[in-house]
């Protein structure tokens, strides 16, 4: 075991793909609680969408890819969760719209451009070969600022999740806490991305928070147990996948749910006995 | 004569096109009790969200006295299924009330603190505190609310169908707490309710509505009225 981990780290690239691999989990289990509690995981999966999109642009044009996909997935998360917050469109549904059409832009651009290669593969089904040492540092940078940023605003993110009304009411300025929310959720989609690709992300977003609210039942337990699960699970995920040559996007799903039944059954077992 | 902290001039709201309060003309002066009362769908609701800014009047204009601001004012939201099942401890959902504080603070002060336990124990649920608040009965859930919103008070308390859930005993302790924090803290308070009768009892001022203003005044003046006779003998309307 301990040898296998030594094997690990000495290559540089793997050293570095654990470490922001551990932060964009940490980030995208905390926002997850909130998402998911606010009815809103629908974005994080139009965001990796749209993700995809501008990364293909992005490929195509050669420019780095954080560099236009950030910007543009910010821009995506304010509009989405305008989007959702407003009744009168049926918000899920132009969820889906708008991601869907940033998807099919991505892979028009693709096939007039480079075709079918390799990164595109990367993007679609993540890869930790594709970081560089440019895209660690600003994910390093960028994740460690999600986490300050929530953990300063805790309180107040757990008043707009819990009542909104009341947190508006008291003079919280949820407009602004929701606009942090979907920044914070939009950079955490993009960073991630790179790992678990896009059509994987969202589930290191919902699974973490949905396997702890199995067992625990105040909002700060949720969280932190989602944090320790998310961070777990990607380890796990990641050693499994270089002892086995399994993609590493799906290796960590693969056991974020293994997780989950283990929880679920927990939950239903501590049912059993409270009866 | 106090001077107003809120005074809505002629004020009108609707959803959709539908107006559902016509021309409501009312104040709300330091240390007042005052009762909004109505049957079920008169306006009331709408009428609280007003006073907090959460929805705008199409027509008219609620002032607010220079001293006031949304934090002085403290809010019993009338019960929605949102929280259903979300994971909050009861001692996480009172926390929320120590929110309305200027500047930034982001953690909790040894104050906050002690204010979140003071409000757990007058309402009698400092037991609950590491419950899970979906867990709890309607009842039990009511009174964490409230204790929420005494835990933010500061000069003006708005609560939105005090007494639902609540059983008599309950009520009847809070009734009292609210006359105590009004009489003894000189706590302005505006209480909502569909139960006219018991409602005018506790209060000095009422406003009657039913999608129009039918009354505002006295409690006294109101008890002698027609329309406040009509109201209170005819029992549960
Ligand atoms: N969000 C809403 N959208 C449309 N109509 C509403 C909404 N909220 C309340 N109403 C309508 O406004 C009227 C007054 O409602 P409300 O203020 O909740 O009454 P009350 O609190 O006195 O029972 C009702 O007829 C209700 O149907
Ligand atoms: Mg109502």
């Amino acid at each position: 075991m301990f040898e296998t981990f030594q094997e690990m780290f000495s290559y540089a690239f793997l050293t570095r793909a654990v470490i922001v691999g551990v932060l964009v989990s940490l980030c995208s289990s905390l926002l997850g609680v909130v998402l998911v509690l606010k009815r809103y995981s629908m974005i994080g999966d139009g965001l990796s969408h749209v993700g995809f999109g501008s990364l293909a642009v992005a490929a195509a044009l050669n420019i780095a890819p954080l560099t236009v996909s950030v910007p543009v997935v910010v821009f995506a998360a304010f509009l989405l969760l305008r989007v959702s917050e407003n009744s009168k469109i049926k918000g899920d549904a132009f969820v889906a719209l708008i991601s869907t059409s940033a998807m099919a832009a991505g892979v028009l651009v693709i096939s007039i451009t480079t075709g079918m290669n390799t990164d595109v593969c990367n993007y679609m089904f993540g890869s930790i070969l594709a970081m560089t040492k440019a895209d660690v540092y600003l994910s390093v940078t960028l994740s460690i600022c999600v986490l300050v940023l929530f953990v300063l605003f805790y309180n107040k993110i757990f008043a707009v999740t819990f009542d909104e009304t009341f947190a508006k009411a008291s003079g919280v300025k949820t407009g602004a806490l929701n606009a942090l929310i979907a920044a914070l959720t939009a950079i955490t989609v993009v960073l991630g991305m790179r790992m678990m690709g896009a059509l994987l992300i969202s589930s290191l977003i919902i699974f973490p928070s949905l396997t702890s609210m199995r067992v625990f039942k105040s909002f700060k337990s949720v969280v932190i147990s989602s944090a320790l699960i998310s961070a777990i699970c990607f380890f796990i995920g990641v050693t499994g996948s270089f002892l086995y040559s399994t993609p590493t996007g799906a290796s960590i799903v693969a056991v974020n749910a293994a997780v989950f039944c283990i929880f679920a059954s927990i939950s239903v077992i501590k049912r059993r006995f409270a009866l | 004569m106090s001077t107003p902290l809120i005074k809505c001039k002629n004020v009108s709201f609707e959803y959709d096109g539908n107006v559902v309060l016509e021309n409501i003309n009312f104040e709300i002066c330091e240390g007042d009790y005052l009762c909004i009362a109505g049957s079920n769908g008169s306006g009331k609701s709408t009428l609280i969200k007003g006073l907090l800014k959460l929805k705008k009047p199409f027509k008219g204009e609620i002032a607010f006295s220079d001293g006031l601001s949304l934090r002085d004012i403290s809010y019993l939201a009338q019960k929605t299924d949102a929280q259903k099942d979300f994971p909050a401890s009861v001692w996480e959902a009172v926390s929320c009330g120590a929110l309305n504080k200027k500047g930034f603070n982001f953690f909790f002060s040894k104050t906050d603190k002690q204010n979140i336990e003071n409000a757990l124990k007058r309402l009698d649920v400092f037991d609950l505190k590491s419950k899970c608040f979906r867990e709890l009965s309607g009842g039990q859930q009511q009174r964490v609310l409230i204790a929420r919103a005494i835990c933010s008070l500061k000069k003006l308390l708005i609560l939105d169908e005090l007494s639902s859930g609540l059983d008599p005993n309950a009520l009847n302790n809070s009734y009292s707490l609210l006359k105590k924090l009004n009489k003894e803290n000189g706590i302005t308070i505006v209480a909502v309710s569909h139960d006219v009768k018991n409602c005018a009892k506790a209060a000095d001022k009422i406003l009657h509505l039913a999608n129009k203003q039918l009354f505002f005044g006295n409690a006294q003046e109101y008890l002698k009225s027609d329309i406040g006779k009509s109201w209170t003998e005819n029992a549960n309307v």
